[in-house]
């Protein structure tokens, strides 16, 4: 069962964002990207990482997403852009690239199911359960967030402080 | 004081510099929004961002002795390697400053946000130097990226700036992708984001082969994009031509250092157990660059855009060192950052002078008779130049030598060789400069507001006197130098020695 819903929820992630890519207007880009996330909130699920996948939900498929639609909407872009929306010899050549780095990299992840995960992904797979009884799922990621890598949740704070002032400033009318 | 991180205020000690930048950098934020905004008073927040920088030199000579850490594998590293890459950082970013203070003025650009966003780009270059952790290097990297990409489109009357800001945006996500791609295999093919326990677990053979081959591959990738190398310097020129000048030289100094302490770490500190791996793909790449990164700089005609070549050409040169692969090689490597950075915002800043420090006389020809007109000058962007293109005497050339001497070290003839040939190359397009200088009549039309004009403030003087000091000490009497590069490498590599168990 489970694998039915894996091959289902990839099939949509994969195809989604290749709809992404190829749709010429940005509102249906928008909604293969939803469709790609949802999926991979599915996918979040099937690993039993059910905190992660409703965050993935509520903030990516969500939020941003509904953000995203309305600031397109609002800007009401019009159709001149589809004039420069060109499927030419480079696509076709990117394509073939990105075909062959995803052989590539099926290949590795074939030959790693073959010859088995880490000796000790057993372990840890168990040692995690534990602590999920204990703290619930929350606490699981939460902890670690406060205590071990507390200074990288002050960096990505940092980070997002630097990314509002750098939109303002670009964002902001000529004076 | 020896830090094992049971408190979190072990975190504020080890990262005192940082700390004090990210207080420094949201006080200028507030204080660009607060005080009014009028041309002529945008300098004191550039001389208040020196002082944030000076406060964070005090802590970071005082990391040397204050405190000590436990270990080497805790997630932000307390060696010399760290602390001599932030001296390379913080002079990078205060010289930039310096070069800044009259073209922000002029050209009437945000100075709270221009000054705090370059004091937020050096936190993240710091963090991408101190990081054990390639989550924390993505982050650095990030939060060095962020604030760059917006000082290059930072002029908003400048359609080129704009182009070069939104180029550099895009290349830069796109870059930012690959690395972090290449950070998921090498972190489900080793099971730790932790640079230490990285390198156990390659030397271990424990890493199966199918996820580390793409992800070394990815993670190459990812960097080579950030530093700049051929193939993947398609955006520099561009970048570097449409970016206000000062920001100009901070990325091709200050930047371009702090992705190659990152890419040092994670290749031959983390991934040294499978340089079989990666060592011929950075072999290829160094040879590429050096060849094109000169070749197409004799052919421009814009010094700012030569000098954006020759930035890709050092480059190269760098990417030797991390071929070699062993301490003398990583110790050149620091030396040669420092120096880089020191002689590159020497030069960009007389480009600053000539072109009145705005975006004015960026042609070869505006340089006709520069020497005659500003003699001091005129010395100064010679002395730069030589360094540039490693000529003796210079500390340029002790740079390169002790680069070629960690190639020696590791059998890189091949590579040596090149990098002897390309930089006799480099001479004609460095001295093609010199001779205009010097050796070419200056028009008779050359008048004030012209490019014999050189608005340089005092500041900006301070600046070229203390690079052009540093190289002459550097190019003379180096020993100290390298010696205290040579003392911040040791122990780098030996990772194995410390306890590992534990993180």
């Amino acid at each position: 069962m489970s694998e039915v819903l894996f091959v289902l929820f990839a099939v949509v992630a994969l195809g989604g964002a290749f709809g992404v890519v190829i749709s010429k207007s940005p509102v249906a880009s928008l909604l293969f990207m939803v469709a790609t996330l949802a999926s991979v909130a599915g996918i979040y699920v099937l690993f039993e990482a059910h905190f992660l996948a409703a965050i993935q939900v509520l903030v990516y498929a969500g939020a941003i997403m509904v953000l995203f639609l309305f600031v397109i909407m609002l800007l009401n872009l019009g159709h001149d852009y589809r004039a420069d929306l060109k499927f030419g010899l480079w696509s076709l050549l990117a394509f073939v690239v990105a075909g062959l780095t995803a052989g590539v990299l099926a290949q590795g992840f074939m030959d790693v199911a073959d010859t088995g995960f880490r000796e000790d992904g057993a372990a840890v797979a168990a040692a995690l359960d534990e602590a999920a009884r204990e703290q619930g799922v929350a606490g699981v990621i939460a902890e670690p967030l406060f205590t071990d890598y507390v200074v990288a949740f002050e960096l990505m704070g940092l980070l997002l402080l630097v990314a509002i002032v750098a939109a303002v400033v670009l964002a902001k009318p000529r004076n | 004081m020896l830090l094992d991180y049971s408190s979190s205020f072990h975190y504020v000690l080890a990262l005192l510099p940082e700390v004090v930048i990210s207080v420094g950098g949201m006080l200028v934020l507030i204080m660009g929004v607060v005080r009014k905004r009028e041309r002529g008073h945008t300098a004191e927040l550039g001389w208040i961002s020196l002082a944030v920088l000076a406060v964070a030199a005090v802590a970071n000579g005082w990391l040397y002795s204050g405190v000590s850490e436990a270990g080497a594998t805790a997630m932000f590293a307390l060696d010399g390697f760290r602390l001599f890459a932030n001296w390379v950082f913080l002079i990078g970013a205060a010289f930039s400053i310096v070069i800044s203070l009259a073209y922000v003025d002029r050209q009437r650009l945000q100075a709270g946000e221009y000054y705090s966003l370059i004091l937020f780009a050096t936190i993240g270059m710091m963090v991408m130097a101190a990081a054990r952790d390639l989550m924390v290097i993505f982050l650095g990297l990030e939060l060095m990226s962020i604030a760059v990409y917006a000082l290059v489109g930072f002029n908003r009357r400048d359609r080129r700036s704009a182009e070069a800001g939104l180029k550099y945006f895009l290349l830069g996500a796109f870059a930012s992708g690959f690395l972090l791609f290449g950070i998921a295999l090498v972190y489900g093919a080793t099971g730790s984001a932790n640079i230490h326990a990285i390198a156990v677990a390659v030397q271990d053979g424990a890493a199966p082969a199918a996820l580390m081959v793409p992800g070394v591959a990815l993670l190459a990738i990812g960097l080579a994009f950030k530093v700049a190398v051929v193939p993947f310097h398609m955006w520099t020129p561009d970048v570097y031509e449409g970016a206000p000048t000062p920001v100009t030289a901070f990325m091709a100094a200050a930047v371009k250092a702090a992705a190659f302490a990152a890419f040092l770490r994670v290749f031959v500190v983390g991934l040294d157990g499978v340089y079989n791996q990666w060592w011929s793909i950075l072999w290829w790449l160094a040879a590429i660059t050096m060849v094109a990164g000169n070749v197409i700089a004799l052919v421009q005609s814009s010094v700012k855009r030569m000098l954006a070549y020759s930035s890709i050409a050092h480059g190269g040169y760098l990417l030797v060192a991390l071929v070699s692969a062993n301490d003398t090689a990583a110790a050149a490597l620091l030396f040669y950052l420092l120096i880089y950075t020191v002689m590159n915002i020497g030069a960009f800043a007389i480009v600053i002078s000539v072109g009145n420090q705005s975006e004015e006389n960026m042609s070869i020809e505006s340089y006709t008779g520069f020497g005659w007109r500003k003699p001091v000058m005129g010395v100064f962007m010679t002395i730069f130049l030589l360094s540039l293109a490693g000529f003796p005497g210079t500390a340029g050339f002790i740079a390169k030598y002790n680069l070629l001497l960690g190639a020696a070290e590791s059998r890189l003839w091949v590579l040596s060789v090149i990098l002897v040939l390309t930089t006799v190359v480099s001479y004609w397009y460095y001295l093609r400069v010199a001779w205009y200088m010097w050796m070419k009549e200056a028009p008779e039309e050359a008048a004030a507001g012209g490019p014999g004009h050189a608005l340089t403030p005092f500041a900006t003087h301070v600046v070229l006197f203390v690079s052009v000091g540093l190289i002459l000490l550097g190019g003379i009497f180096p020993g100290a130098l390298l010696e205290m590069a040579a003392d911040s490498v040791a122990g780098l590599r030996d990772f194995m020695a410390g306890p590992v168990a534990g993180n």
